[in-house]
């Protein structure tokens, strides 16, 4: 079971990056000299025309972007193959050379190298005090990195598993989020806090939590989920040089996505969402891991004539209203698929938003398909019915479509 | 002035290791307080400043430290700033020009004076929500703390903070914290920043490493974020000094009974380094053993533990009717008030006349009244400053509707915009 759903990821990464439906990420590769994110971001932002479902147009699609591709291919575009962890190494190595203040300090980062190796080998890079091994202690290693950042470092705080970060809420909560402000804005706290995260393979209750929706309340905090190598780098390297408190959320069973990411330096914006697949008739909205679940319902969708438009909203905190309004402004119907709890989530707070917002653009309720408000349990029959399966967003799509 | 020297290595067994000055008994305020001292525990793992003496007959021998007439003037002023300041803000609270919790700091500036005038300007302090005199000692105006306990926007945060906050980035005051111990790992991390712009960014003092002070209580010591940070300072050698204000109460909590073993100093030494315990009522004592353990920590020796025998003449703060304290405990600490010691050792060794000291005082009195009048005529923060410092970088606010950075909305600077 474990290995048809990896696989199934791995597949489904692949679908999603393939030439054919990557166009999204055409631009970003394709424009020169597009290291500002604005302006990547404000061409995502035009909605330009995307090729429609296929066979035969996407082939079109795909020999016009080889076509287009070939020349920059010359110029040096040139593209390496990543796992995600690795791109997330690639960031921290990356940004950690041009910045001395950037460290990074957890729970067995330095010499074990980090629990999912993303920090494998900078202990021998940069030595025992940048890549900083913390006794057990999360609360106050993450207060000893508000302290840091207090006076003028860049700390990446990791958790070993994002769960063990309730220990460190106090320091989060009352310090990353609230110093800034008290202050005066005297002192700027620049760390990111980032971590595996969200439901994996039998875990069990304890390591298998989704804090999204724990945080999300903590005013002066930024929170972005990634979901791909591409934008775990881009959105790794945006949070390390943030002035803001960033939470990255990684999640567990992502780690071993592949794709294939620019050799030229980029960044994502934190506030932007991504676009995975344009579409017509209903907006998805979703992030992590569950990003995955909804392109393999929308295969199936796309069998029974279904067009539906997969927002990746990255961006948990704060939402990208932009986009996501264009799409409901198109679609009129919504649908959100998470990962996070059903009480007071991520989707829960994005209802409210859209309803504020775009009420009048709504031709259907808001459906939004969350975890169950269950402690994730150990059975994996148990776990599966815990987290939204592919079999669910169909008939989701159908309801709403109706 | 005598020597306090004391180094980790150094290990001297108990007999009654207390500074000089008759120490309240513990049992003063619990009957569950054994009569009896308790039977010796382990002696070995100790490692105490020369301060202490070995037995209580000793200490009123012991050579008191000594001070210089500039120094004395010098403790005496800003002693006598703490105290006129903290009595001003009762004054004003009563008048209904604070608001909220205000906690003074009344009979414990010997413990302030006596660390933070030793410091640098590049060095730390971190203190609790009891705080006001820690930002007078570190060099904060009077007329900042003041405008920003009225809530005022010239206050040293813009009025954002309040009497529990107090921060200031060019005194190097990391704050003013209402969670007790949740500002210990911000100290250590400040103590973490300075050896980390030594070794790593090789930039350092010409003295040797920036310090930081860790203020807080006894109730703090039985907080799990006191004890983590206490192994990791001494694990990574951090340029840190622990200081606890032992004013025997946490709120209504005594602190004998709320702790298993209420002689913090020696939980120093359980970690590897050294505690000390020292009489918080005389600022010359503090002020000597302050120096050893800032210069260790500059010298990069490592954190040190300071427990300060001290005691707050005021309630917790100003809400609390204070029923529990006896009033035998209470008179017994006014009688070892700090700034009437020091002026007592001033005269007594000829380092000033009376007058002096009246003026001193006087000059203080014009301080704090002005400091008043400018936070009273001060402007309250408008409208348009409610969301300005929630996020350094603005677009933390996000993308709005309309495709523009929120931030960007006019109606942000007003204060108004949706966020």
């Amino acid at each position: 079971m474990a290995a048809a759903s990896s696989s199934s990821l791995h597949a489904t990464a692949a679908a999603l990056h393939g030439v054919g439906a990557a166009a999204s990420s055409k631009p970003r590769a394709a424009a020169p000299g597009a290291r500002s994110v604005r302006v990547a971001a404000a061409a995502r932002r035009s909605g330009s025309v995307r090729a429609r479902g296929g066979m035969v147009a996407r082939a079109a699609v795909a020999v016009t972007c080889l076509v287009f591709c070939i020349p920059f291919f010359f110029c040096g575009r040139l593209l390496h193959e990543v796992l995600l962890f690795e791109a997330l190494r690639e960031a921290l190595i990356e940004e950690m050379k041009a910045d001395p203040t950037v460290y990074v300090f957890g729970e067995d980062v330095g010499h074990y190298g980090g629990s999912y190796k993303v920090t494998k080998g900078l202990a021998e890079m940069f030595g025992d005090l940048r890549v900083l091994d913390t006794p057990i202690a999360e609360n106050s290693f993450t207060g000893m990195g508000v302290g840091a950042a207090m006076k003028g470092l860049r700390p990446i705080i990791e958790g070993m598993n994002m769960g063990f970060l309730l220990l460190a809420y106090n320091q989060i909560s009352n310090n990353c989020g609230m110093l800034h402000y008290t202050s005066g804005g005297q002192f700027k706290i620049p760390v990111v806090i980032r971590g595996p995260g969200g439901v994996g393979r039998q875990l069990g209750a304890e390591h298998s939590q989704r804090l999204e929706s724990y945080f999300q309340s903590i005013p002066g905090l930024q929170m972005v989920a990634c979901s791909t190598p591409y934008n775990a780098k881009g959105l790794m390297k945006a949070a390390i040089r943030s002035e803001n408190p960033v939470v990255l959320f990684e999640h567990v069973l992502l780690y071993n996505l592949k794709e294939k990411i620019p050799d030229e330096e980029y960044i994502c914006c934190l506030e932007d969402v991504e676009m995975v697949r344009p579409g017509e008739h209903v907006t998805i909205l979703t992030y992590s891991r569950m990003r995955y679940h909804v392109m393999q319902a929308a295969k199936t969708q796309v069998n029974k004539g279904y067009d539906p438009e997969v927002i990746d909203i990255r961006s948990l905190k704060p939402f990208d209203l932009h986009t996501i309004g264009n799409s409901i402004k198109k679609t009129n119907r919504v649908l959100i698929v998470e990962e996070c709890m059903r009480t007071g989530g991520i989707g829960a707070s994005l209802r409210a938003a859209i309803i504020d917002n775009f009420w009048d653009y709504l031709d259907a309720p808001i459906m939004c398909l969350s975890s169950q408000d269950v402690p994730t349990p150990y059975a994996a029959p148990l776990e599966d019915a815990t987290v939204v399966q592919p079999a669910q967003i169909v008939a989701a799509v159908e309801q709403i479509c109706q | 002035m005598a020597a306090a020297s004391f180094t980790a290595a150094k290990f001297f067994a108990p007999v009654a290791a207390r500074s000089g000055g008759d120490r309240a008994p513990l049992h003063a305020s619990s009957s569950l307080w054994p009569r009896t001292k308790p039977a010796p525990r382990l002696r070995t793992a100790l490692a105490v400043s020369d301060v202490l003496s070995g037995n209580k007959a000793a200490p009123a021998a012991a050579v008191h430290p000594s001070a210089t007439r500039d120094e004395a003037l010098e403790l005496y002023e800003d002693m006598v700033l703490g105290r006129v300041f903290e009595d001003m803000c009762a004054q004003m609270y009563y008048r209904g020009k604070m608001f909220g919790f205000v906690h003074l700091y009344n009979g414990q500036e010997a413990v302030s004076t006596g660390f933070i005038k030793l410091l640098n300007q590049a060095d730390c302090v971190v203190s609790t929500y009891r705080d006001h005199v820690h930002a007078l000692s570190k060099g904060v105006p009077a007329r900042s703390v003041m405008a920003e306990l009225f809530g005022k926007a010239t206050g040293c945060c813009r009025g954002q903070g309040g009497s529990m906050h107090m921060f200031s980035a060019p005194h190097n005051l990391l704050g003013g914290f209402a969670f007790i111990g949740e500002g210990i790992p911000v100290a250590t991390g400040a103590a973490f920043a300075a050896k980390y712009r030594h070794e790593v960014l090789k930039e350092s003092g010409p003295d040797g490493l920036d310090v930081t002070l860790a203020f807080f209580g006894d109730g703090t010591c039985n907080n799990g974020q006191f004890f983590e940070c206490l192994n990791m300072a001494q694990l990574w050698k951090l340029p840190i000094v622990f200081v606890v204000e032992n004013n025997l109460w946490a709120i209504g909590m005594s602190h004998v009974r709320a702790t298993s073993d209420p002689e913090i100093w020696k939980k120093g030494p359980a970690f590897g380094m050294p505690g000390v315990h020292v009489d918080g009522m005389d600022v010359l004592k503090v002020r000597e053993v302050a120096k050893e353990a800032i210069e260790r920590a500059r010298r990069g020796e490592g954190p040190t533990l300071v427990e300060c025998e001290t005691y707050r003449f005021r309630g917790h703060s100003l809400a609390d009717p204070d029923e529990l304290r006896k009033p035998d405990e209470k008179s017994h600490y006014a009688a070892r008030d700090p700034i009437a010691a020091l002026k007592k050792y001033i005269i007594e060794q000829n380092l000033a006349t009376e007058s002096e000291l009246k003026s001193i005082e006087k000059k203080i009195d014009d301080v704090v009244e002005e400091a008043v009048e400018f936070a009273d005529a001060s402007p309250l923060p408008q409208r348009s400053q409610l969301l300005e410092n929630v996020f350094s970088d603005p677009k933390g606010f996000g993308i709005g509707s309309d495709g523009k950075y929120r931030c960007e909305d006019p109606l942000f600077t007003q204060g108004t915009a949706q966020v």
